[in-house]
């Protein structure tokens, strides 16, 4: 009785679309905010006759058909670009699974034995659950992706490397220096030292919550790298907590100029360069002199 | 909240997993300084579980004695095991490419150290420290 499904499905394809975008607005959760109402028709549409037409006798058990290769494309856009508008998982699955209700109401309009419904219902629910399942995992690949820009991003922003003056670099390291941040760090670190010639660095980790001896180990590696490069560099923004910490941990840092505060080093990289920084003897008269 | 098991299985877990310890340490009103040392020890301690261990689970629990309240860090892996757990105690001593402080510098930060292996079965270390100790 396939044949039978299958043409009921092809006449009413109008109906089917109807009946579906009935069902997807009565869906409170779905607003224009995301997504207009003609934007949501064309999609649902093209799915429509994706699926209808290339659903034969054959390929309905079997949801990994080629002949379906156009509707998996179809879904596989729709769903990654949901996950970047940012609609709710619910809101993702809940396209195609009202698809599903609008296919079994009109199936349950041409057909009135039981056991053939029931039979043929579970052929097209299992389709479209596979269906689901594939929306599915292409949405949260969408935002696997959308999370990984981020922390790419993340990582970018938060290793910047200032001039501060002539001669003298600062690097605030906000966050947790783990391998790949080391990576980055002292790459933007020596590219710049070799770019604006300067000959001290300064490492701040005030923004680093907790040394342990890896971070240490980075720590010490970024140090010595400056040093191979013909910089010399400071470490400051040691806490007291964090001194105390090191010194039980035994982590040796006795190699290595280490400062209170960014402002104690850069005293510190004055001196060495001879600078002073000191008060004029008369007022400044205005802002422009 | 007063105990959670974490599973640590790569090296994204170990900064919420530090927070959580954060969390406990700062409920019982622990010190600053010994918070930041426990932290740094569970930070030592998760690492060594990834990296040795290939990852497993950690207990945080809070725990009292008499007047002492404090807070109970498990780390259970299932990995090779330790081969020479006084030589592993030792500073400096590293099967990896690490300064070889994790074990000994962890047991000088807290308050009790305990450690327990078995080759091919896995390692569990327990650290205590206390509120105010």
């Amino acid at each position: 009785m396939f044949i039978n499904i299958i043409k009921t499905l092809k006449n009413n394809k109008g109906e089917i679309l109807e009946l579906w975008m009935k069902n997807q607005l009565a869906d409170s959760v779905l607003t224009e905010e995301l997504i207009s109402h003609q934007e949501l028709r064309k999609q649902s549409e093209e799915l429509v006759n994706a699926l209808v037409n290339n659903l034969n006798e054959n390929n309905i058990n079997d949801s990994q058909s080629p002949d379906f290769d156009q509707v998996t494309e179809l879904l596989g856009g729709i769903s990654i670009s949901r996950a970047r508008l940012g609609f709710s998982p619910r809101e993702t699955g809940s396209f195609i699974l009202s698809l599903k209700e609008a296919l079994l109401e009109i199936l349950k309009q041409e057909s009135s034995n039981v056991k053939e419904l029931f039979e043929e219902t579970l052929k097209l629910s299992r389709l479209l659950d596979n269906f689901t399942i594939l929306t599915f995992e292409t949405f949260i690949k969408g935002r696997e992706e959308l999370i990984m820009r981020q922390t790419d991003e993340i990582t970018d922003i938060s290793t910047p490397v200032i001039k501060v003056w002539d001669g003298i670099l600062a690097l605030p390291i906000i966050g947790t220096l783990d391998s790949a941040r080391t990576q980055v760090v002292m790459e933007n670190l020596l590219q710049e030292i070799v770019k604006t010639g300067s000959g001290i660095a300064i490492l701040d980790i005030s923004g680093v919550p907790t040394v342990d001896s890896l971070v240490a180990q980075n720590l010490l590696k970024a140090v010595s790298a400056t040093r191979l490069m013909g910089a010399d560099c400071i470490i400051s923004g040691i806490r007291p907590e964090i001194a105390q910490t090191i010194v039980h941990l035994g982590i040796d840092l006795s190699q290595v100029i280490t400062k209170a505060t960014l402002a104690s080093a850069l005293q510190y990289a004055f001196k060495s360069l001879r600078l002073e920084v000191r008060k004029t003897a008369s007022e400044p008269t205005g802002i422009n002199k | 909240m007063t105990r959670d098991t974490i599973m640590v299985l790569k090296e994204q877990d170990v900064v919420p997993f530090r927070n959580r310890v954060k969390e406990y340490a700062v409920k019982i009103k622990m010190g600053l300084v010994n918070q930041t040392k426990l932290i740094t020890a569970a930070s030592e301690l998760v690492r060594n579980m990834l990296r040795y261990g290939n990852g497993g689970e950690a207990i945080i629990e809070v725990i009292s004695k008499g007047p002492y309240t404090g807070i109970r860090l498990t780390f259970k892996d299932e990995g090779p095991g330790i081969a020479d757990i006084p030589k592993a105690m030792q500073d400096g001593f590293s099967t990896g490419k690490s300064l070889g402080l994790g074990l000994p510098g962890t047991n000088r930060l807290v308050n009790e150290f305990d450690i327990k292996s078995e080759l091919g079965i896995g390692t569990t270390v327990t650290i205590i420290k206390w509120a105010n100790g």
